[in-house]
């Protein structure tokens, strides 16, 4: 095969063969160069060396959360100073960071527990109910989540600031109306996909054994739909405890500010590793979620392929 | 024929299974819109409505006093003069908002095409070349979406401070003989820190379209006798048009209201045009502006934004 490639190129190209022949080295490079079955080396190590770059980062920083000095950058020792040790500045210590740890929780469990349950059933009303007002509502809710957030951080505050000024005060109230607002879409989305895959039939099934339509929403449908519901929980979770655009905005000080937006400010000021503690917080609640998430995911899918289950939940950031 | 068309219509109707329900079970009319009522009420109201309070911001005026907006509710009442105050300062000799606008655009466009060069060979090798170890590589891909796009930046930061790590190798590999200073307003460190931050979601919808790709397609090419790069330049490429486009307008869209990346990594000297809304809409008396601003975004980006509807719609109906 390789001598009849090389027959080939000798005789379509006689050019080179009177020249002086090309050292080993070259015609070896060639011969690589052609190779249809040769080890994509660049790509790899760019692939490689992509994954160490989006993944180095985000360990150093969780790293020097545990630093013994005031650096975030040269190493002075393990110590849980930022975490628990310091009686001021650490994470568990410092007032300011103690009361986000809880604001953050509250705001993303709040939302989560509104912002599923509508998106839940706009995604099953919208599912059936045809029309232009319902393709309406459809691109409204969707321009809402591809929009910059800016956007609509911005919009919010000025609408609560200026039309609903004696109806809701920036603080918790109105970080939480932003956040669902904000978050509401991704229910839709992926209940949607879940809805397309499952099909009509259980319901139709259902009926014809002599359910009311409320039955069968009730009763074939939301469990069927308990997956994609479920991951709907792990992963606006995981996205509101992250957010700090929305909620900045719409906070009404320092004793509205969760983790994330307490992070922003620290970090454009003169951080310390209790900074990194704090972020590393967020992530650890982010991960358990997701990975929650997953397994759930995975013990109420477990009749699927397995691979499958993965693959959809996965398939959900998209 | 049209009466034959109707027939045809009709029984194809009857043979769908959405025709099926339609006919076999009587729902009240209002039963599925009051599913989707709540939600639709919920961003009528702080989506809709909210915008409809930044357009009468925009064309209110400001309490001379206390120096808060005064939004105008009636479009009949409304004056321009804000907002063509803040368009003239995109031109001419007072152009207090170009400098901004422009970077975005510079920035935008290097980061976007960066993440669409690095993206698409990573997403390439993980599709063709993953192998046994694709599970990793997939949850490798999807990692940064769990990880908040804060403490990305904010790792990177750290990073390049200048007693940090990047000073320490490159000083160490004698690239540079003094620290550099990475975070005072270089246009390099924001654009890496944008394709940093967003380059995952140009990975995963052209991971998503290239693992699709029938292999077949591909042998039968250089079956063919089109040579790898011919195969991929007129099989793989134009078979992953569509997830090129849409991962660009996924990553852009963000970009262009992007402000704390700047302020993480740059300074006031890489400002973009996020930084202009958000210092407007903090300092006290610039509603209006503020609101103008934001209103010139969404009609900047009203067709990408469409854009990216119309494919994500056509997705999910092929899905």
């Amino acid at each position: 095969m390789t001598d009849a490639n090389v027959d080939l190129r000798v005789v379509r190209r006689p050019g080179p063969a009177e020249t002086p022949p090309r050292s080993v080295r070259t015609r070896r490079t060639t011969r690589w160069r052609k190779d249809p079955w040769r080890k994509p080396r660049l790509l790899g190590s760019l692939t490689w060396g992509y994954f160490a770059w989006s993944t180095l980062p985000v360990i150093i920083a969780v790293v020097f959360s545990f630093n013994n000095g005031r650096s975030r950058s040269s190493w002075q020792g393990f110590s849980m100073r930022w975490w628990t040790g310091d009686p001021y500045n650490s994470l568990f210590h410092d007032p300011a960071l103690h009361d986000a740890i809880f604001q953050s929780l509250r705001l993303s469990g709040l939302t989560m527990l509104l912002a599923v349950p509508l998106g839940t059933a706009f995604a099953i009303g919208l599912d059936r109910w045809r029309g232009r007002a319902a393709a309406g509502a459809n691109f409204t809710m969707l321009l809402s989540f591809v929009m910059p957030e800016i956007i609509l951080g911005v919009a919010l505050f000025l609408l609560f600031t200026n039309l609903f000024k004696n109806l809701v005060h920036l603080g918790t109230f109105a970080q939480i109306l932003g956040l669902v607002t904000y978050q509401v879409s991704y229910p839709v989305i992926i209940v949607r996909a879940r809805l397309l895959s499952i099909g009509k039939e259980y319901e139709e099934a259902a009926m014809d054994l002599g359910a009311s339509p409320t039955q069968s929403v009730r009763r074939v449908l939301l469990p069927l739909l308990f997956p994609a519901i479920f991951a709907s929980f792990a992963l606006v979770f995981a996205d509101s405890i992250d957010d700090f655009v929305t909620v900045r905005y719409l906070s009404s000080g320092a004793n509205t500010e969760p983790l994330s937006v307490k992070i922003y400010s620290a970090a454009r000021a003169s951080p310390t590793p209790a900074v990194n503690a704090a972020a590393t917080f967020l992530l650890a609640s982010t991960l358990i979620a997701i990975i929650l998430g997953i397994v759930v995911y995975r013990f109420v899918t477990r009749g699927q392929r397995s691979d499958m289950a993965t693959k959809e939940f996965v398939h959900f950031q998209m | 024929m049209p009466d034959e068309e109707l027939l045809l219509k009709k029984a194809r109707r009857k043979a769908s299974p959405e025709g099926a329900v339609e006919s076999g079970v009587w729902y009240p009319r209002w039963y599925w819109p009051s599913f989707a009522a709540p939600a639709t009420i919920w961003i009528a109201i702080l989506f809709v409505l909210a915008f409809y309070v930044v357009i009468s911001v925009a064309f209110g005026t400001v309490d001379p006093l206390f120096r808060n907006p005064l939004p105008v509710y009636e479009p009949w009442w409304w004056s321009g003069a804000t907002f063509s105050d803040v368009l003239s300062k995109f031109v001419g000799s007072d152009a207090f908002f170009l400098p901004a606008a422009m970077r975005t655009l510079i920035y935008v466009a290097a980061a976007s095409v960066l993440c669409l060069v690095l993206g698409y060979g990573v997403a390439y090798y993980v599709s063709r070349y993953g192998g046994r170890r694709k599970g990793l590589f997939l949850v490798l891909l999807i990692s940064p979406f769990w990880i908040s796009y804060l403490m990305r930046v904010y790792a990177w930061q750290s990073l390049l401070t200048e007693d940090g790590f990047i000073n320490d190798g490159l000083r160490f590999l004698h690239l540079i003989p003094h620290p550099v200073n990475w975070l005072d307003g270089r246009p390099t460190t924001v654009i890496l820190g944008l394709v940093y931050g967003y380059i995952p979601y140009m990975i995963l919808p052209i991971y998503g379209q290239l693992d699709r790709i029938n292999q077949d397609l591909l042998e039968a090419g250089r079956d063919l006798g089109a040579s790898p790069i011919q195969t991929f330049w007129r099989v793989t490429l134009p078979l992953s048009r569509q997830a090129i486009l849409a991962g660009m307008v996924i990553v852009t869209l963000p970009m262009f209201g992007d402000y704390y990346t700047n302020d993480l990594l740059g300074s006031t000297k890489t400002a973009m045009y996020g930084n202009l809304i958000d210092t407007t809409i903090n300092s006290p008396g610039h509603g209006p502006q503020a609101g103008s601003l934001v209103i010139i975004l969404v009609v900047l980006l009203a067709l990408p934004m469409a854009y990216y509807l119309r494919t994500t719609k056509r997705a999910v109906e092929s899905a």
